[in-house]
Order: structure tokens, then C-alpha cells, then sequence
């Protein structure tokens, strides 16, 4: 499991505007370097993010909030962050997923009042 | 997010370069860059962390415990903390109980001297050796991720805290021997690291601003590593920029050029986790 730091508020008023913040450890390596021994290091990239949003006491997968696509372009141990409307109290569900399988899902619960 | 760095191609810098770094005329007052005590009286402090030569971007980063990108070391050194290792069924909570606690101020004091080892070490050494001799665990390679996290992880305790060299007579010798490799020009290109950083600090290198090599931010992450590295790995990289032949991880001379830094840098406060381009 990579470790992971999200920034989403406890808590929020109806309507308001939040922001979420998503940094996971991964090493982005893009495919195209050779390590110090000449070798070619292969590809393993997180591929895709996204950011769905379950309300509390809905079954489902939810509503997508956010996603992306993520290329070689982008540093290891990416930060993403964006803005949403809290409505209702419920759950963020935020996964990655790219090469070799990798696929990691945390959750952040929010009250909406 | 933050862009993948085109690897500031630092210090592999050519013999015409380096000569015209020889030709800035080093600042008449000579950066006064006290070493412990010596800043007594009415002196401002001139001494700057590298922080300070940053970019404000990259100065957010590193303030900020949601973006810093070392954080997760810092995390990952949380979760080894308790996690039992090697033949003794141990973890480091074990003997350390709560490192909010027992680890507060202990990155302050490194390198110091190590009676069981009867030399100095650095923190990195200290940590291998309880994994070693404590744990009865294969010690990491120095520098090693696994390693790097639990470095961070104990030096967070102290974050904030005064640099506060040991005073005891073998690290002051290692000090005093850290403060002469300083001083030595070395390498191909024939420079000290005063050449640089007390001589020409705040001067342009390659695009670098050249800082006043304080250690007061390791384990830190490196834009240009895309990772956290300890003190040593910065060390290899400037002594590599000069082309001087590396002194390995964890050796004396390593050891003795991380003390006398940390001895320049008394009283300055720990940024660790810190970020730098
Ligand atoms: C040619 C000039 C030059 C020489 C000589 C040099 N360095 Fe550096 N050093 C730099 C530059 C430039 C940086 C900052 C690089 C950056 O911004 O990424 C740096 C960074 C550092 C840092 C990191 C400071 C921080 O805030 O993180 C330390 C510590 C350091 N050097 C120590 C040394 C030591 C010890 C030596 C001698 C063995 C040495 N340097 C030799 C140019 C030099
Ligand atoms: C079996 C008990 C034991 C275990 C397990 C252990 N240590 Fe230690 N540790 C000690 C003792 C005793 C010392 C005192 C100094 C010495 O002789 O090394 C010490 C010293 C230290 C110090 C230096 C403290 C100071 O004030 O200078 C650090 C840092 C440290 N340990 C980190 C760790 C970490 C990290 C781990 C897990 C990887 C760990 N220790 C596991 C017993 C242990």
C-alpha cells in the first residue's frame, strides 16, 4: 500500500465551496530512463484519479466529482487538488489506479449541516 | 502539481564554468557565518537557511504538512516505528515507547558520539545500529527508503527545535576535522566548500542560487531526487560537482563535514521535513 495524506473537511456548510487535496507516494517513473547501470527502467505510472462522491445512507458507487489522467510528464509522488460544492453529508472515495495493477482507494468521510 | 524537474544539471559543471566562478570576486566582508557562541553581542545573525533562498512555491511546499511530499516519509516512518523486526521480536516502541516523546530534541544533538560505538555517528547510524545490535535485524544500506523514513520520522519530533551541536571532546574533534575538509579545496575543479557557500553564497550558480549549506532541513525532499535524501546524498552531490571523489556514506569524513556543519548551524531551528529544488 502507498502511504497517502488527503486534506478534506470534517465538516461544511451547505453550498460551500471546498477544496480537497490528494498526495500519494509513487515513483512516476516514466518509461524512457536508464538506471545507473545502464539498465532501462520500465514503465510504472499511476494512469488515472478519481474522485467520487457517495452520499450518506445512498448505496451505489456514487457521483464522480473529479478525475484525471495522469502521464509520464508528472512528478512521483503526486499532489492534486480541486474544488467541489459540499450538499450532503457522506463519503469521498478517491482511487488510483496505473501500471503493473496498482489501484489503492481511501476514503474521507464529510458533514455537511 | 509539480512539474517533473529537467534535473538541474547542477553542479556538472565544466572546467570553463568553474573558472568563472573563480573569477567573482569574493565579497569583502566575507559572510559572517558564526560558528557556535561566536555570535555574541549586538551581531545580527547573517546566517540564512537554504529556505530562504528558495522560490516562494517552493517555500509553500514545504510549509505546508497537505502538499510536502516528504510528509510521507514522515508517515511511513510512523508506521515502521511499531512494526516488529528482526530475531528480538522488537519494534522500536518497543524500548522508545512514543517517539513524540522520547525523540524530542534527539535530532538536535546529531552527529554525536556514540559509546557503544566508540566514534561518531549520525543519525542515520544511530537508527541503523538499534536495528542491528537492538533489534537483531540486517542493517539498512545507508540512505536506504526504508531508513530515510525512519530519519524523518524521528527528526519531525524535533522540527522547530535549536540545532544543538554535542560539546563532548571526540565529536568536537570530529567538528574541528569536518571544519578543515570544509575549508580544503578538493577536485578536478579545485574548490572548497567556503569557495561557495560562505565566499559566493547568495550568488547565481548555473541557475542556483548558491545557499550557505546549512543542515538544518535533512532529511528533506529534493525537487531534483523526486524524493527525500539525508544530508550525505547533498554532500555527494556537491562533492561530485567539484569532481572530487565521493567519501562514502557513513564515513568519517562524511561524518565529520555533517558535525561541523551542524556546529555552524547551532541555534538555527530544524526544518525537517524540509523541500529544496
Ligand atoms: C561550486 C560551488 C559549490 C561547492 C564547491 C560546494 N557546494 Fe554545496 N551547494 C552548492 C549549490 C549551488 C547548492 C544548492 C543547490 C540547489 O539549489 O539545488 C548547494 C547545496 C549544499 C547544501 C544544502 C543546503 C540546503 O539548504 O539544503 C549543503 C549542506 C552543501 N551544499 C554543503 C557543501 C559542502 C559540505 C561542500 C564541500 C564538500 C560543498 N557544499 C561544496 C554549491 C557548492
Ligand atoms: C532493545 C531496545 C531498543 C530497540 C528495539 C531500539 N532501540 Fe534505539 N536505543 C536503545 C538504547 C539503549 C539507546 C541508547 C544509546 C545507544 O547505546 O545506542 C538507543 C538510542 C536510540 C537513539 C538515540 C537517542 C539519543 O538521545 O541520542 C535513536 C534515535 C534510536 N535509538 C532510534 C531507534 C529506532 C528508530 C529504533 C527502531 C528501528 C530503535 N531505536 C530500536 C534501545 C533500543
Amino acid at each position: 500500500m502507498a502511504h497517502t495524506i488527503l486534506t478534506v473537511p470534517a465538516v461544511a456548510k451547505s453550498g460551500e465551496i471546498i477544496e480537497l487535496r490528494a498526495l500519494i507516494q509513487h515513483p512516476m517513473e516514466t518509461g524512457y530512463r536508464r538506471s545507473s547501470e545502464g539498465v532501462m527502467l520500465p514503465r510504472d505510472l499511476i494512469r488515472s484519479f478519481t474522485c467520487r462522491f457517495l452520499e450518506r445512507g445512498k448505496s451505489g458507487e456514487g457521483e464522480l466529482v473529479f478525475s484525471a489522467t495522469l502521464h509520464a510528464a508528472i512528478s512521483a509522488n503526486p499532489f492534486l487538488s480541486f474544488h467541489t460544492t459540499a450538499y450532503a453529508s457522506g463519503t469521498f472515495v478517491l482511487t488510483w489506479s496505473g501500471d503493473n495493477g496498482f489501484t489503492q482507494t481511501e476514503r474521507a468521510h464529510i458533514a455537511v449541516r | 502539481m509539480i512539474g517533473k524537474s529537467t534535473k538541474t544539471v547542477l553542479l556538472g559543471l565544466g572546467l570553463g564554468l568553474a573558472s568563472a566562478v573563480l573569477t567573482f570576486a569574493p565579497p569583502a566582508h566575507a559572510a559572517t557565518t558564526a560558528g557556535a557562541g561566536a555570535g555574541a553581542g549586538a551581531m545580527v545573525d547573517a546566517r540564512k537557511s537554504g529556505y530562504e533562498f528558495m522560490l516562494p512555491a517552493t517555500q509553500v511546499l514545504q510549509r505546508d504538512d497537505s502538499q510536502n511530499p516528504a510528509m510521507l516519509w514522515v508517515k511511513d516512518g510512523a508506521a515502521r516505528w511499531s512494526q516488529i523486526e528482526g530475531a528480538n521480536g522488537k519494534s522500536c516502541a518497543s524500548c522508545h515507547a512514543h517517539a513524540k516523546a522520547s525523540m524530542k530534541g534527539v535530532a538536535a544533538k546529531y552527529p554525536a558520539y556514540s559509546s557503544s560505538l566508540k566514534r561518531v555517528i549520525n543519525l542515520q547510524q544511530q537508527i541503523n545500529f538499534c536495528r542491528a545490535a537492538r533489534q537483531g535485524a540486517v542493517p539498512f544500506a545507508l540512505e536506504n527508503p526504508a531508513l530515510l523514513g525512519l530519519e524523518s520520522y524521528v527528526a519531525f519530533q524535533s522540527r522547530g527545535m535549536l540545532t544543538a551541536p554535542s560539546s563532548d571532546a571526540v565529536t568536537v574533534a570530529a567538528q574541528n576535522k569536518g571544519q578543515s575538509l570544509f575549508n580544503q579545496r578538493m577536485g578536478q575543479i579545485d574548490l572548497s566548500c567556503k569557495d561557495c557557500h560562505v565566499d559566493l553564497a547568495g550568488r547565481s550558480l548555473a541557475g542556483n542560487l548558491i545557499p550557505q549549506a546549512h543542515p538544518t532541513g535533512y532529511p528533506l525532499y529534493r525537487l531534483a531526487w523526486q524524493a527525500v535524501g539525508g544530508l550525505q546524498r547533498r554532500l555527494r552531490n556537491c562533492l561530485v560537482g567539484i569532481r572530487a571523489e565521493p567519501y562514502a556514506f557513513g564515513s568519517e569524513e562524511m561524518v565529520a563535514l555533517e558535525a561541523y556543519l551542524v556546529k555552524r548551524a547551532a541555534g538555527m531551528p530544524l526544518e525537517s521535513p524540509a523541500v529544496r529544488p
